[in-house]
């Protein structure tokens, strides 16, 4: 048997490998140096992760390589949506630097889980077989679930976890029952198998739609879709805010591979179906989310459910790359590049949302309300102006990275014939500036409630300076970001 | 350098604005004398589009093109006719002013209050140059933010509400819009040029559908009757300065709409729809008239003033002929002066009083002679004296108007009755009569700084009321071009 054997080519997961192995030293540091030497830890994570960025950077060649017998792909995409993983991971953890060590929550558990918990998203997003995929949001999930329980004497935090845990594992279970019927239905666990299977339609279709909708279902878990969303506004709530942070940023770009390798790479055979569904989920997502963050007065439970509804937006990128069953190239791209501009966009508007939370906590003092950000512009006109600027972009005000996302998506929506849908999408997002605009109102015409000054660190502020001024940028100058989005998805397909 | 005058005029407010923030709010002599230079200097750079307009030609001069999201061929399309480079001189004059305005008022603040106005200014020359649709369409919404904050953060005690109902109102209109733009550059093939739409050939449905979608856009803003309920609020809670600027240019914007959007590029349809927004602009005119009567806040009155004003404009424009549109137009300069006069005077009354009520003043002529003939210049100004800029508009419409339809032109010219009727009256209880009460006996004459906003704005009515050639001349060609774009069929 031995000699059958085949080294597979490492290369194109090198960057998950040097991942891997780097965590081992994290781990080791944290045992011999932990107790009295924290930052190295955090420092060795941070190492870890521009590591993985040079070699991933170096890596990037445009080809589509696969390895592990056709498991793991290495493609432009994966790339591109791994080099942002690695960017909203640092930035998460140079928000967080503070807050953790005020809550002596800087442990180096909580470094290894979001190294574990990153590679989990890799694994996600370098999918090229089911299982592959599977194994990737297992780790990602158990990993998270870790995370949000860290601060384990908060009776919140450990509610949100169980939650999390409960409904994640349901969720899971319900994608594996999809894929075993995928599997039973072509014979295949590669995307590419399951793909030509349905390209000669060999599969038995009504299998086939059976499967797909559990797997729809354990995609829209992992994306916080209607009606898979209940955990999201608590497990955001409870979670110290810098794992909410975690959860609100990089797992979303993970979960955007994961639904394009699904459903698009996989099972564009089925998508008449699968648009179905996702259309009545968009919908009801955008629907939802925006209505119920009205009634929040937590904004970490704001900012959930406008996770939801931007979401939702998203998916309406995503299912309207069919039109009339005909599969037209240029169609496809437009909407599927518009998902990935509005995923990336939003996770960096949801970086700088949670970053100004971080701003305004401080030791044994959660800034989680909406009252906290009353008078902030006289507290720091600045800030308050960061604020405003991705409170607008997440509205879809223009000059905003945000409007440009909205407007991406609603030309693909309105492109496959969805006019309708598309306006009752806009008529959401009105609902939706509503508690947008009452952030600005609590930052601008109210007096400060809280008058403590803010004593956040120097990196905190000049990276929520970056974060605020790029949302502003990229709204300014939308092409570069598009022309990017574009370019990872046609070179991919 | 001259075909590059439109980004100055639209960026040199917007990034002249950044300094004044970092001013911070402790200097305020600095932020003062800087945001003045500025606003001059944003007003400085327009005057060569007056002066270097060939007045000739229709086509769009100055044109600015660069490509801004090549993916979906949004450009960076900046151009203007005879039709707003008249509006662009206007913005930018009254910028100028509102900074003269604001300048000891405003106490709270004044560095981020006039960075928001200066960054207005430059958004709203930005609406009236761009010949793109995202890039007409991305100003006109990131307008809303600034007037938001301006409204919310320096405004009266209901200031919240009033600015988040003027936000959503506004918004609500303007994605309807989006929606109509991304349809018509689908059916365009693929282009977001205006221009390019003027030559588009759509079915009577979807001509009805998007002239819908433009109207419900540039109705909420123009506004007329009945979604104008926005705008007594917004302007009674905005500080002097806001209102101002939304009734000499953001209402204007709306107004502006219509012949950029609907009226050519979906004439069909505007034919269709004429009746009805005829109808419309009667009920402002005639309807909102008799509302502003029985106003006790004067700001409310010239705020329904507005109203039926631009009732008027509405209606110049759906009568489909020369004088008509172009009577319009003048009315909507003439609008932009005389109402930003009207809201500066109560201003000045506000200031030393704190109240808005007619209620409180009587006799205001005794104690503020040079502020009470100005005063009462503008409010003939308002109910269209002839010699005064209110009536050459009015009485353009009118007679186009009556071109169009005996009854119509009828009912178009009792505002001439209501209009004299609510602003004389207004006039008389607060200027004539005896000295009200002990607050009105120690009111100061204006300054030296009011006089110059006030009198610079009664130069204008007057100028342009005696001799309006100069503003109407620049408009023959582009509207006579707008007019052979109505009149032609664009059915497919």
């Amino acid at each position: 048997m031995l000699n059958n054997f085949v080294m597979p080519d490492l290369y194109p997961a090198a960057p998950e490998i040097f991942l891997l192995l780097m965590s081992f030293l994290v781990l080791f540091v944290d045992l011999a140096f932990g107790a009295t030497q924290r930052w190295m830890a955090a420092m060795l994570t941070a190492v870890t992760l521009m590591g993985c960025a040079a070699i991933t950077l170096a890596g990037v060649d445009g080809q589509t390589v696969l390895t592990f017998s056709g498991m793991f792909v290495d493609d432009l995409l994966s790339d591109f949506l791994k080099l942002l993983t690695y960017l909203a991971v640092i930035m998460m953890l140079i928000y967080s630097r503070r807050y953790l060590a005020d809550r002596g929550l800087d442990k180096g558990e909580f470094y290894v889980l979001v190294l574990y918990a990153t590679l989990g998203m890799m694994v996600m997003i370098s999918a090229a077989n089911l299982l592959t995929m599977y194994l990737g949001l297992e780790l990602m999930s158990l990993s998270l679930y870790g995370l949000v329980a860290i601060d384990r004497d908060s009776p919140r935090a450990t509610e949100a976890a169980m939650k999390y845990f409960v409904l994640g594992a349901l969720a899971s279970g319900l994608l594996l029952y999809g894929m075993s019927m995928i599997y039973g239905a072509t014979g295949s666990l590669e995307i590419g198998g399951v793909a030509q299977a349905l390209y000669h339609e060999q599969a038995d279709k009504s299998v086939l739609v059976f499967g797909l909708a559990f797997l729809v279902a354990g995609v829209a878990f992992k994306l916080g879709l209607v009606p898979f969303h209940m955990w999201i506004p608590d497990v955001y709530h409870g979670a110290p805010t810098a794992v909410t942070m975690f959860i609100g940023s990089a797992p979303k770009l993970a979960a955007f591979a994961m639904a394009l390798r699904l459903l698009v790479y996989a099972l564009m055979g089925l998508a008449v179906e699968w648009q179905k569904m996702l259309l009545i989920m968009a919908v009801l997502s955008i629907g939802l989310g925006n209505l119920a963050a009205i009634a929040q007065t937590n904004i970490k439970r704001m900012l959930a459910y406008s996770a939801i509804s931007h979401m939702g937006y998203m998916a309406l990128g995503m299912m309207s790359g069919l039109v009339g069953g005909e599969l037209d190239p240029f169609t496809a791209v437009n909407a599927y590049s518009s998902a990935l501009y509005y995923t990336v966009a939003y996770v960096m508007m949801s970086l700088g949302a949670f970053g100004m939370v971080l701003l305004l906590s401080r030791a044994g003092y959660e800034a989680e309300n909406l009252e906290d950000f009353k008078g902030l512009n006289q507290r720091s006109p600045w800030f308050a102006a960061m604020m405003l600027i991705i409170m607008f972009s997440m509205a879809g005000i223009p000059f905003f990275v945000g409007f440009f996302a909205k407007f991406a998506v609603l030309l693909a929506a309105i492109k496959a014939g969805y006019t309708t849908v598309a306006v009752i999408a806009v008529m959401f997002s009105l609902i939706g500036a509503f508690y947008y605009l009452r952030v600005v109102k609590l930052m601008y015409f109210d007096a400060p409630v809280d008058a403590a000054p803010i004593k956040a660190g120097l990196d905190l502020r000049v990276l929520l300076s970056l974060n605020g001024l790029a949302v502003a940028a990229f709204g300014l100058f939308p092409d570069a970001l598009m022309t990017v989005c574009t370019t990872a998805l046609i070179r991919s397909l | 350098m001259s075909t590059q005058l439109l980004s100055l005029a639209i960026w040199v407010p917007i990034l002249g604005a950044l300094p004044v923030f970092a001013l911070g709010s402790e200097r305020r002599g600095l932020v003062r004398w800087l945001s003045l230079a500025v606003a001059v200097a944003g007003f400085l750079v327009t005057l060569p589009l007056y002066t270097g307009f060939d007045a000739t030609l229709a086509s769009m001069q100055f044109v600015e093109q660069a490509p801004w999201i090549t993916r979906f061929n949004v450009q960076y399309l900046l151009g203007v006719d005879g039709i707003s480079m008249p509006f662009i001189l206007l913005n930018s004059l009254i910028t100028v002013l509102v900074v003269l305005a604001g300048w000891e008022v405003i106490e709270e603040k004044q560095a981020q209050y006039m960075g928001a106005f200066l960054i207005m200014s430059g958004l709203m020359n930005g609406i009236f140059s761009a010949l793109d649709g995202v890039l007409f369409y991305v100003f006109f919404e990131a307008s809303l933010i600034p007037m938001y904050i301006i409204i919310g953060a320096w405004g009266g005690p209901n200031r919240v509400y009033a600015a988040i109902k003027f936000f959503l109102y506004t918004l609500l209109g303007s994605l309807l819009m989006l929606v109509a733009l991304i349809w018509l550059f689908l059916e365009s093939g693929g282009s977001f040029s205006i221009l390019d739409w003027h030559q588009l050939r759509i079915g009577l449905t979807p001509q009805i559908l998007i002239f819908i979608a433009f109207l419900v856009s540039f109705a909420v803003k123009v506004p007329m009757w009945p979604v104008h309920t926005w705008l007594p609020d917004a302007h009674v809670e905005a500080p002097t300065g806001g209102s101002v600027v939304l009734a000499a240019i953001a209402l204007k914007l709306g107004a502006y709409g219509f012949v950029r959007f609907s009226l050519p590029i979906v004439p069909d349809a505007s034919h269709y729809m004429a009746p009805f927004i005829i109808s419309l602009s009667l009920i402002a005119v005639i309807y909102i008239g008799f509302v502003a009567l029985v106003q006790t806040d004067m700001k409310k009155l010239i705020a329904y003033s507005s109203i039926s004003h631009m009732g008027f404009v509405t209606l110049g424009f759906f009568i489909f002929n020369q004088i008509g549109i172009e009577g319009a137009l003048v009315q909507m300069i003439s609008h932009g002066f005389v109402s930003a006069a009207m809201f500066l005077c109560v201003g000045v009354m506000y200031d030393r009083m704190h109240s808005r009520m007619i209620a409180d003043y009587g006799g205001v002529v005794n104690t503020m002679p040079k502020f009470a003939a100005l005063f009462v210049f503008f409010a003939m100004a308002n109910s269209g004296l002839p010699a005064t800029s209110g009536f050459v508009g009015e009485f353009m419409v009118i007679l186009g108007a009556i071109k169009f339809n005996f009854w119509v032109g009828f009912a178009a010219a009792t505002t001439l009755i209501l209009g004299a009727a609510y602003t004389l009256w207004m006039v008389k209880r607060v200027v004539f009569g005896d000295v009200g009460n002990a607050h009105v006996a120690e009111l100061k004459d204006i300054g030296g700084r009011e006089l110059l906003v006030l009198g610079l704005l009664a130069a204008c009515v007057l100028a342009m009321g005696v001799y309006p050639f100069p503003f109407t001349e620049v408009m023959h060609s582009s509207v006579d071009n707008l007019l052979k774009h109505v009149a032609m069929s664009k059915l497919q």
